[in-house]
């Protein structure tokens, strides 16, 4: 690798943002002409910030960057083009009712006429070149996650971009299309580009990088070559200190095994009369945690809604079972219901939604207070009864060591895993028998994910049906016990997690794709 | 270059100092103004607006009195605004609330014997109040609509009922006034203590502060509606019925408006016109706004108001300038005031722009 031409020098990178923690103290970096480097660090490490600023989104408090040996001052996203620097941002930014080709030459200004037949066959070649599967006259809106995600590459591509900044481009995608992705960074670095991808995934980094650069708590924690690392390496980089990276999957067998939700035939449409959920069925039972998986946007929102009361299904029925006892069942039926009225019927539901601040808590409310908007309708008094709330607040941050000045601090000024914990914490206080969570380790570092995998084992071991939503495969394979596979808002299948594999899933993820199975 | 960010959370006295600065600032840039527009001594000025709301017994008891109905304006107020529900239909909820108290005090005082004509007009002037909120919150829960606009014209309507009920009213024909109201017999009239006739309006509205505080920090209703205001996803989320809530916010809203129409028929006017409420139901807003939702907090605000307002009166006569002067110096303190709010919530980084190398 020493022969490589160095395509970008970061030095003394310094930001700093409100006065918190510094976003990057120092850093260091080096891009090199032809190579894939993978930029490694835990939510929050300052990934992302970095980046930015090197594609001009924020203007470093100190620091310099040299592009091909010539030091650049880069204010906007424009002076980065101007130096061959683009990015893809996590939230792409397209325009949803123009055509693909229209959003790629949107925004050039180059003296020439708009010649919408040239800028096509300049498209196409860049297809050609490196394997993109676009149609140019296709219109965002109807595109998929993954082909948008490939005409902002292609629009940085048109553009002439020589480093090309990828933010945590496989989140939304499956394995199959991201490999896809791989296979197309492969052939970017075979044209001699440099590819940064931004991404706290281990096995993304070992299986596509050359290099990896590892950002801990705003700082450089080192960088080495991907042929000479593991996993285990990486992780103690980006942690600083050693951990497992095992999920423990507990045996629990519960005294007396049943069903505990049971779906039937449910149809959901939102409000513009779209079906989200197709004539779904299942079962979840006492004493395991059944993972729901599938791409977003697949119906999974909406299958925990109806659960947990907050939707009205189309059709179909959500019971709860009570009790079984030989041939006899007790059940009630929750469609119907709202959150209140599930609770009286005594059915402790808990429900950790994927908004958190914005569904789950309060943001600029205070911990104790987000403990009781749980809690503020107990009792009969007109008035609320804070003193509950405040213990248990001290209790959870007591208990699942959660960071914060206080209990009287606003939420929102927490970090993410910190929020989170907060949420867990207060969901489970209530000693569930149903416990559904969406995306509950989503932006959480390796550490902060394991306390949440704990949780939910322990609740499992208390005999709660868990219900547990995710995106990322190897952590569902790993932690749940089933797994419910969701396509285009039906039911692909039910596997076992312990035998199941991450291609089988993957492909169930896109089954029905293309037309009616 | 300038950078600006967000402060994390300055100290109570260090964000004092910030607000006292910005008023002696704004009394330097009033006083040069002063100066350069009209030659006066700002000293004198100043002087002389401080007479205007503290002068004589007189004025002082009637400045308290505007403090008490613009205080109780902007406290009907609140509970709305903290559910985001913005409500600029408090003028004509007071109206509606004054016409159906000068309704009563006028039909009648001869029917029925005057203790139950105040049960009557403590119960129908809220009454009145809140339906005219229930409006706009029962179309705004039912289908989304503007709320805004809608109680803005709501009170274009209450002004024209007020208006038509004049003429059927007028003390003498083609006078165009109800003149006052039961003068000789003073039926309905809120009652003075001792011989003060205002200090029962600032008692009753001194209660309902408390109690509108009470209920907004300490009422399960309180807490419903600050998590309606912050979010209506995690109200959906918690159960909170969000359209009943909406609706009964805006009742209490409407009422307090209504009870405050009364004060001002009952208590204060004896008479009733369409300018009764004279922009309260607007400058309520500032006040709520200033104070950050806080029922004690807008003691001082409105306050801080009623004093300018009654300054620039005073200053227009005892110099003869326009009383638009007056309001100029209100603009430039509130302007200073409200600016300050940013260098609290927001801190200034100074750094010089980067040569660039190699130019």
């Amino acid at each position: 690798m020493a022969e490589k031409q160095l395509a970008v020098r970061m030095r003394g990178i310094t930001k700093d943002f409100a006065g918190k923690v510094l976003a990057n103290d120092n850093v260091d970096l080096d891009v090199y002409h032809g190579e894939i480097l993978a930029l490694l660090g835990e939510n929050g490490s300052g990934k992302t910030t970095l980046m930015n600023s090197l594609a001009g989104i924020y203007f470093p408090d100190s620091g310099t960057i040299e592009i091909d040996g010539e030091k650049v001052s880069i204010a906007s996203p424009k002076d980065a083009f101007d130096h061959g620097i683009g990015m893809v941002h996590q939230h792409f930014k397209l325009v949803n009712v123009f055509t693909a080709l229209e959003n790629i030459v949107l925004g050039i200004n180059d003296g020439g006429k708009y010649d919408l037949s040239a800028a096509a066959e300049k498209v196409r070649q860049i297809c050609d070149t490196y394997g993109f599967d676009v149609n140019p006259k296709q219109k965002v809106c109807d595109m998929s996650v993954s082909q948008k995600q490939t005409v902002e590459i292609v629009k940085l591509l048109y553009r002439g971009v020589d480093t090309l900044i990828l933010d945590e481009p496989t989140a939304v995608l499956t394995p199959q299309e991201a490999d896809r992705l791989f296979d197309v960074m492969r052939n970017m670095r075979a044209e001699g580009k440099s590819v940064i991808i931004i991404t706290h995934k281990l096995n993304e980094v070992l299986s596509i990088s050359d290099r990896v650069a590892v950002l801990r708590k705003g700082t450089f924690a080192g960088e080495v070559l991907t042929a000479e690392t593991n996993a285990q390496e990486l992780t103690d980089m980006m942690v600083g200190h050693s951990v497992s990276l095992n999920i423990d999957r507990p045996e629990s067998r519960p005294r007396h095994r049943m069903e505990r939700i049971r779906v039937k035939n449910l149809t959901v449409r939102d409000h513009e009369g779209v079906t989200k959920l197709d004539d779904v069925s299942f079962s979840t039972y006492n004493g395991e945690i059944l993972g729901i998986a599938g791409i977003s946007g697949s119906g999974q929102k909406e299958l925990l809604e109806s659960i947990a009361g907050l939707q009205r299904p189309e059709s179909g029925s959500v019971e709860y079972v009570v009790n079984t006892v030989g041939e006899l069942e007790e059940v009630e039926q929750l469609v119907g219901m709202d959150p209140v009225k599930i609770a009286e019927l005594g059915i402790v539901l808990s429900f950790v939604p994927e908004d958190r601040l914005g569904m789950g808590l309060v943001g600029n409310m205070d911990l104790a207070d987000n403990m009781m908007l749980r809690s503020y309708r107990n009792g009969t008094s007109p008035f609320v009864d804070r003193k509950a709330p405040r213990q248990l607040a001290e209790r959870v941050v007591d208990e699942l060591a959660v960071k914060t000045p206080g209990i009287d601090t606003a939420v929102s000024s927490l970090s993410g895993g910190n929020v989170q914990k907060i949420l867990v914490g207060r969901e489970i206080a209530s000693a569930p028998t149903v416990l559904l969570c969406a995306y509950v380790v989503r932006g959480l570092d390796v550490g902060s994910s394991h306390l949440i995998y704990d949780l939910l084992n322990r609740q499992k071991g208390n005999g709660a049906s868990v219900v547990f939503v995710g995106e990322d495969l190897d952590v569902l394979l790993e932690l749940c016990d089933r797994i419910l596979v969701l396509c285009g808002g039906k039911v692909s299948g039910i596997v076992d997690a312990r035998t199941a594999t991450k291609a089988q899933l993957g492909l169930m993820m896109t089954k029905m794709e293309g037309g009616e199975a | 270059m300038v950078h600006i960010s967000k402060r994390l959370r300055m100290p109570v006295a260090q964000a004092m100092a910030v607000r006292l600065g910005a008023i002696a600032l704004a009394l330097l840039v009033c006083g040069i103004i002063t100066t350069l527009t009209t030659g006066l001594n700002p000293l004198d000025v100043y002087a002389s607006m401080f007479d205007g709301a503290f002068g004589t017994e007189r004025k002082f008891w009637v400045m308290l009195k505007e403090v008490a109905v613009l205080l109780c304006v902007s406290l009907a107020l609140t509970p709305a605004f903290r559910m985001r529900f913005w409500n600029l239909g408090g003028e004509g909820q007071v109206l509606m609330g004054a016409l159906v108290t000068a309704a009563c005090m006028i039909n009648l005082a001869d029917l029925v014997p005057e203790g139950l004509l105040f049960v009557l007009m403590l119960v129908l002037a809220p009454v009145a109040g809140a339906l005219w909120a229930a409006i706009p919150a029962l179309f705004k829960a039912r289908w989304n609509t503007n709320e805004t606009l809608f109680t803005l014209m709501m009170n274009y309507v209450a002004t024209q009922l007020v208006a038509y009920s004049i003429i059927k009213w007028e003390s003498s024909k083609g006078s165009g006034k109800v003149g006052v109201i039961n003068q000789s017999s003073n039926v309905g009239w809120l009652p003075a203590i001792g011989d003060n006739k205002y200090l029962l309006i600032v008692l009753l509205v001194a209660l309902v502060c408390v109690a509108m505080y009470v209920y907004l920090a300490h009422s399960k209703h309180g807490f419903e509606i600050a998590v309606v205001g912050e979010s209506v996803d995690t109200a959906r989320y918690l159960g909170i019925k969000v359209n009943r809530v909406i609706v009964r916010t805006l009742l209490l809203s409407g009422a307090v408006c209504g009870f405050t129409g009364f004060l001002l028929v009952s208590g204060a006017d004896h008479t009733i016109t369409t300018t009764l409420a004279g922009g309260a139901g607007f400058t309520g807003v500032m006040v709520a706004w200033l104070a950050k939702f806080n029922p004690f907090a807008m003691i001082g605000s409105s306050f801080l108001l009623v004093f300018m307002e009654m300054g620039a009166d005073e200053i227009s006569t005892a110099f003869g300038l326009n009383h638009g002067f007056g309001d100029i110096l209100t603009g430039v303190i509130l302007f200073f005031i409200i600016g300050s709010e940013f260098f609290i919530n927001y801190k200034l980084n100074f750094q010089a722009k980067e040569v660039e190398a190699h130019v």
